[in-house]
């Protein structure tokens, strides 16, 4: 199965594998979304990100803030950045972080020099790096060169019936192959939280794990709550599909990590993994965009996404591969879906074949198929905020 | 194999779920627990729509509502064998 499969992906300058071959353009701040935009409509092969964020932010935030950007310029799905923003300083601080990885970089900003010099010298830049990367041949990899996250969105009863046991048939198959895995969503384990500790590598990473699910928790659940969170955790959606509690979507979501496999840290959000291959938790929001954008700030290149109700999400740089089991989901939201696994609750598919298939997917999206979030321009980019700017 | 109606994730489980759609009130479900593939029947009470749960025996206020063999939260109103399971009769022990 795993061992047959051709792969092909590009090696970048720091020796990680990509899947996809982006240049990017990365806004510093919200005022400079409008020049980015003007650069990827004037230089076709480019991709901007705009974000709503990057202003007056101190302390934690910032350092977030900082992380995420330059974690999703240094992505290896993204073969060059162009950074704007509105002064030089932040600019350098995040062109200078990407640079680490050895990619072409290089910042414009707009201050003394407004917005139509900056696009035409920006534009000018773009149009070489595009042309560029349009050269770069893709070259022989392995399913163990690739970094693959998951998270699940929209889901229903039937996500932990069929496509989350999917997601860990995979990562049981695919960890002890060399892959990093991650997982994260820390209000939505809540339920299941004895488990989550459990499956941890060492009594060290199981109070790590444990310290950041009881912050949350306390720090802000148990302050801002006004009622039982319900229609926001589980949400509308959920309700809808037929989950009924946190506790019960929560042993659902865990589904993911498979039956052997346990996690070797427990991340800050949108930090890079550092301990070697294996599975990795990250400190995340449970809401999908979020959680996806800092996972490809943290360096995957491929996520695998179980969704029950359907769940449209994408993200710009990352391939988000849909799975469901639901077969209303299935006929009625079709064109969102990448991978069927609603023979599971028919008792026509095993889960073990359900994982197969999802390998297979997984391949063929390494090796350029569009995922459907990709072809229905799903780009999704959102930064995590930890509080009020000053 | 007979398709089923509805499936149990664990022995221990007093909810199951209904995966096909236009379940009708009266049916003899087949069910199938999938950590073991046993198989058993039950009527369902009511038209309940995919994706929602049945209770497999009669549970009160106060009873434990058990899914993949875990607590998923407490019982808040009376429910027969064979009835819809849902926010009206099941609320979360957290938060």
């Amino acid at each position: 199965m795993a061992q047959n499969m051709k792969l092909s992906g590009w090696r970048r300058q720091n020796g990680r594998i990509g899947v996809r071959n982006h240049v990017v353009m990365l806004p510093l701040d919200d005022l400079s979304n409008a020049v980015c935009e003007a650069v990827a409509n004037n230089i076709k092969g480019t991709l901007a990100l705009p974000h709503a964020y990057g202003r007056l932010q101190f302390g934690a935030d910032l350092d977030l803030f900082f992380r995420t950007l330059i974690g999703t310029g240094s992505n290896p799905n993204v073969a060059a950045v162009i950074v704007v923003g509105i002064e030089p300083h932040w600019t350098g601080r995040v062109v200078d972080g990407i640079a680490k990885t050895g990619k072409p970089v290089t910042g414009f900003w707009i201050e003394q020099n407004g917005d139509i010099n900056t696009i035409a010298a920006a534009s000018r830049k773009a149009k070489e790096y595009v042309q560029w990367a349009s050269e770069l041949p893709r070259e022989a990899c392995d399913i163990s060169d690739l970094w693959i996250s998951t998270k699940c969105g929209e889901s229903d009863t039937t996500t932990g019936l069929a496509s989350c046991p999917t997601i860990g048939n995979m990562y049981d198959k695919l960890i002890p192959q060399g892959i990093y895995g991650i997982f994260g969503e820390t209000s939505e384990i809540t339920g299941g939280e004895h488990i989550a500790k459990a499956r941890a590598a060492t009594p060290e990473v199981a109070e790590k794990w444990y310290a950041m699910w009881k912050a949350y928790q306390d720090e802000v659940i148990e302050a801002h709550k006004t009622d039982d969170l319900s229609d926001s955790q589980p949400t509308k959606g959920n309700i809808e599909g037929g989950l009924t509690t946190i506790e019960e979507k929560a042993l659902g979501n865990l589904e993911k990590i498979g039956r052997t496999c346990r996690y070797i840290d427990a991340l800050e959000p949108a930090e890079a993994p550092a301990k070697g291959p294996g599975l990795y938790y990250m400190d995340t929001s449970s809401a999908a965009a979020e959680c996806v954008t800092l996972m490809a700030a943290a360096g995957y290149v491929v996520h695998t996404f179980p969704t029950g109700q359907g769940n449209v999400i994408g993200n710009p740089i990352l391939p988000v591969i849909k799975i469901s089991g639901n077969p209303r989901t299935v006929r009625t939201m079709s064109e969102h879906i990448d991978l069927d696994v609603s023979g599971i609750l028919r008792r026509e598919m095993t889960i073990d074949q359900a994982g197969d298939a999802l390998i297979a997917m997984i391949a063929r999206t390494a090796n350029g198929r569009l995922t459907a979030a990709e072809a229905l321009g799903h780009r999704e980019f959102v930064m995590t905020k930890l509080y009020r700017s000053a | 194999m007979e398709i089923p109606q509805l499936l149990v994730h664990d022995k221990k489980d007093n909810v199951g779920v209904v995966v096909v759609e236009g379940l009708k009130a009266g049916t003899d479900m087949l069910g199938v627990v999938t950590a073991d593939n046993s198989t058993f029947r039950l009527t369902a009470a009511a038209d309940i729509p995919i994706g929602y749960k049945v209770a497999l025996k009669s549970l009160e206020p106060g009873d434990t509502a058990i899914k993949y063999g875990e607590d998923i939260g407490k019982i808040v109103a009376p429910i027969a064998k064979g009835a819809h399971v849902h926010t009206y009769n099941l609320k979360t022990k957290r938060w």
